[in-house]
């Protein structure tokens, strides 16, 4: 038995170097029929092409519709946003997923992206496919998004919420001196004190809110 | 003979019925429509079968200034807003502000010490599980006309009174 799939391997691979020595004589050949021009320039619109598209696609995982097509999203997640300011308030002036959770410069958006590669594991194999799952597993993943947020120094937070601009003569007293005398000094960031601003809190027994 | 009793009897029976169904008195009259009237002081007195149009949403207050209470052991009511604020087993929105530890930071007052203590009347390190739901005594307030008649007399104004007497 072994000795068969010993044989069987050592086909496989003999096919695929005879495969790779093809593709790379192609390759490695001038092209016989085609100019220069014609090949720089359609290599240089197919790279057009293809980098709108990559980013076209790209961007559609950057939208709120696509975090919550999966169920895990919308029913414990979304669900949470909805009761929350960042998803309705006065102005009408929301807050989607990305907004928060994505980078919007693009080279931590990239590294982001493929740091997203653990979460359609994680869809695949059902990480979070129940709702005890999910409760099983909130405050680590919590945890996760808070140092994120406290590493950056609230980054997302600051694409909207611009410190300097804030005008404290429209937020109540208590607010307005917090910020000032913690955000201000930068003894603080926002995701110090707005933990469960935009989804609900586990449990928080010995985790610190202030 | 039996059958004609029979009739007989529930003749008798359904004309007494209908006697006693007279019409309605002119006072019996004014009760309904008092009743229809007041059934739900929701309603600001609109009649049962109108649809009013509801009055606005009033805002809270979110002013920070502490208000009187009625008597000693009034639950003071709550001085700012209080929306999106997360009150459940797993997290005290309240507590972060209002705890012994952090009271000085955020200029809170402390939970009174009424709050620390068990059934018993036991003093424990922390604030009391049976004391865990704030909102369970303590409310927020909105200026809006009353509904419903009040009728309290403070115990101060009370006693003065009787000084009188």
């Amino acid at each position: 038995m072994p000795c068969s799939i010993a044989v069987a391997s050592t086909e496989m691979f003999m096919r695929l170097r005879t495969f790779a020595g093809t593709a790379w004589r192609i390759v490695r050949q001038p092209a016989a029929h085609l100019s220069l021009g014609v090949l720089t320039l359609g290599g240089f619109v197919a790279g057009i092409v293809f980098w709108g598209g990559f980013n076209t696609a790209l961007e559609m995982t950057n939208t709120e519709s696509f975090c919550i097509s999966c169920h895990e999203m919308e029913n414990n997640l979304y669900y949470d946003l909805q009761q929350t300011i960042h998803y309705s308030n006065r102005s009408g002036v929301r807050a989607t997923c990305p907004d928060c959770h994505v980078p919007h410069e693009w080279t931590p958006k990239m590294a982001r992206k493929m740091q997203a590669s653990k979460e359609v594991w994680g869809k695949v194999f059902g990480s979070i496919d129940t709702r005890e799952k999910f409760l099983a597993l909130q405050l680590e993943l919590a945890q996760r998004e808070w140092a994120r947020l406290k590493a950056n120094d609230s980054l997302e937070c600051r694409n909207c919420h611009d410190y300097d601009t804030m005008d404290f003569t429209r937020q109540s007293a208590r607010a307005a001196a917090a910020h000032e005398r913690w955000l201000g000094s930068r003894e603080r960031t926002c995701i110090d004190c707005h933990k469960g601003i935009a989804h609900s809190l586990p449990n928080m027994h010995g985790i610190p809110q202030g | 003979m039996r059958t004609m009793a029979c009739v007989a009897l529930s003749l008798l029976l359904w004309s007494l019925c209908a006697i006693a169904q007279e019409p309605l008195s002119p006072q019996s009259e004014l009760l309904t429509e008092r009743v229809e009237r007041s059934i739900d002081p929701f309603r600001r007195g609109a009649h049962l079968l109108a649809e009013p149009t509801p009055p606005p949403i009033a805002h809270v207050e979110d002013n920070d200034v502490r208000r009187a209470r009625g008597w000693p052991e009034q639950p003071p009511t709550i001085p700012h807003a209080i929306h999106g604020y997360q009150l459940d087993r797993n997290s005290n929105r309240c507590m972060v502000c209002h705890s012994r530890a952090a009271a000085e930071k955020f200029q809170a007052p402390m939970i009174s010490v009424t709050h620390f203590m068990d059934r018993s009347g036991q003093v424990l390190a922390q604030l009391s599980p049976r004391r865990w739901f704030c909102t369970q005594c303590h409310v927020v307030q909105s200026t809006t006309p009353n509904l419903v008649e009040n009728r309290f007399i403070d115990i101060d104004a009370l006693l003065d009174r009787r000084g009188l007497d």
